[in-house]
């Protein structure tokens, strides 16, 4: 299928790892598809790794569960309150519960080598980076399907458009896992990375948690000023931004 | 050959430091009172250029990065590190001149306007750039992992610039030269100026002290691996 350039003569240089530049005779096309065949695989994998170990997935969605209860205990029985803050409330939920998955998706990759097994395959480094991306949003979108309907029964919010918030979920849920899953691999071998990758991961999904609240807030408390939009547009914008800068720098942190 | 750098970053500082004190002295003593806030208005000499100044040694950091990371040479490892660390230093002096700014004209200390939020934001995300640069061992992944954080935190930095455009906020519009009178503008170009020279000034002798560091670290033996205090691993369940 590929053209594989078989190990270099340089003993420091990484083994067999398919090179960034496509040799001459491949052409475009079979690029793309060797590209999505790994990153399906990939996709797939996790997924199945996910599926297998769900004893863990159900601990991520009671975490969420309680988090949100607890929110509750901070503000206080005050239901107009509880209420106005649904949506803040329910990203905080999954920000907290996506650092503990996305360290774990990483994790496994790094303590038997397996990541090393993966792009020996040959898997090309953006294809891992997108798969790990995609399967961990869809996780996300997992957890904060458990996490709204909890959400709106806590606090009593309700939901005016329905689809601006189911948008704003998985483009929020993207927004977070690029950069997490990213920056889980940067941490993934240095000691106190369950520290590392929040305080890494925080600052910069700043913008896309700020839309995603707004968003939310907005579709449940109703938009009589039609930002719903451009709150949506600028969350787009912000996924453009960092699953293209993070697929970009992937290669180098796996190879280094 | 190093003492040369050491002479070069002494002449910067000094010479930074003098050209700072003619300007804070023409922004305090000869340039005139601000017409809405009065003597406060002129914290804005050091405010202004703290600001511009940040902004530029993130810009030279990023440069930095870049290059480090796809040329991955020892010196712009260290590059990267003195100048991350002059900007933060620089962030942080921001944040602390615009929240003692902020009191008298505004009444509070803080606001989550999103220009000020955003500089904070800013703070955090290179912070820690210098935090995991001290958690990371090995030379080569930390000076990947370096380049790397620094190239991602930089793109935070137009989000602060242009989100004085992007909200609506209390911040008032950013300066330029076309809403400054001359006479304010003078002192705070010679600020502007002084600020720059100090921050290369300690970026250079900074440099020299991480380089030594580093050719000093590749010499030295490797110690035992010893687990930290801070690893609390998943390896724990396997036990």
């Amino acid at each position: 299928m590929s053209v594989h350039p078989g190990p270099p003569a340089d003993a420091s240089a990484p083994p067999a790892m398919l090179p960034l530049v496509r040799p001459a005779d491949q052409g475009l096309g079979e690029l793309l598809r060797e590209l999505g065949t790994g990153l399906a695989t990939v996709v797939q994998k996790d997924l199945l790794v996910e599926w297998r170990a769900r004893a863990q997935l159900v601990a991520l969605l009671g975490f969420s569960v309680v988090v949100l209860l607890l929110f509750s205990f901070a503000v206080g029985p005050d239901s107009n309150v509880l209420a106005r803050h649904a949506g803040g409330y329910l990203w905080l939920a999954l920000l907290l519960a996506s650092t503990l998955l996305l360290a774990r998706s990483l994790q496994v990759e790094v303590e038997s080598g397996a990541l090393e097994s993966l792009l020996l395959a040959p898997v090309r480094a953006p294809a891992i980076f997108y798969g790990k991306a995609m399967a961990n949003t869809v996780l996300l979108v997992i957890v904060a399907a458990v996490a709204l309907p909890v959400d709106l029964a806590l606090t009593g919010a309700q939901i005016q458009q329905l689809p601006p918030v189911l948008l704003a979920i998985v483009l929020g849920a993207a927004g977070i896992a690029a950069p997490g899953t990213f920056y889980a691999a940067l941490t993934a071998r240095v000691a106190g990375r369950q520290l590392l990758l929040p305080l890494l991961l925080f600052p910069l999904i700043v913008p896309a948690l700020l839309a995603s609240v707004k968003a939310t807030s907005l579709s449940m408390a109703g938009d009589p000023m039609g930002q719903l939009p451009s709150w949506l547009a600028l969350l787009a914008c912000f996924d453009v931004i960092y699953w293209s800068l993070c697929g970009l720098l992937f290669e180098k942190v796996v190879e280094t | 050959m190093t003492s040369r750098s050491y002479t070069l970053g002494l002449v910067f500082t000094l010479l930074g430091l003098m050209v700072m004190a003619v300007g804070h002295y023409q922004g305090l003593f000869v340039a005139p009172p601000e017409a809405m806030m009065g003597d406060v208005g002129r914290i804005f000499y050091v405010h202004v250029s703290t600001a511009i100044n940040a902004m530029v040694f993130y810009l030279f950091a990023f440069v930095a990065a870049v290059v480090s990371l796809w040329g991955g040479r020892r010196a712009w490892d260290a590059t990267t590190t003195a100048l991350v660390e002059v900007g933060f230093v620089l962030n942080a002096l921001l944040l602390v001149q615009g929240s003692l700014w902020a009191r008298p004209t505004w009444g509070v200390y803080w606001t989550w306007d999103p220009r000020l939020t955003t500089s904070a934001v800013m703070a955090a995300a290179y912070f820690v750039v210098l935090l995991l640069r001290r958690l990371i061992d090995q030379p080569a992944r930390r000076s990947m992992a370096t380049a790397v954080a620094t190239i991602i935190a930089f793109v935070d930095v137009p989000i602060v610039y242009f989100s004085v455009k992007w909200w609506n906020s209390l911040h008032q519009p950013m300066s330029s030269g076309k809403t400054i009178d001359s006479p304010m503008l003078v002192p705070l170009a010679i600020s502007f100026a002084g600020t720059f020279l100090l921050g290369v000034g300690i970026t250079v002798l900074r440099w020299r002290t991480e380089t030594a560091h580093l050719a000093s670290e590749a010499q030295a033996p490797d110690l035992p691996e010893v687990p930290t205090p801070l690893d609390f691993d998943i390896q724990h369940d396997r036990a």
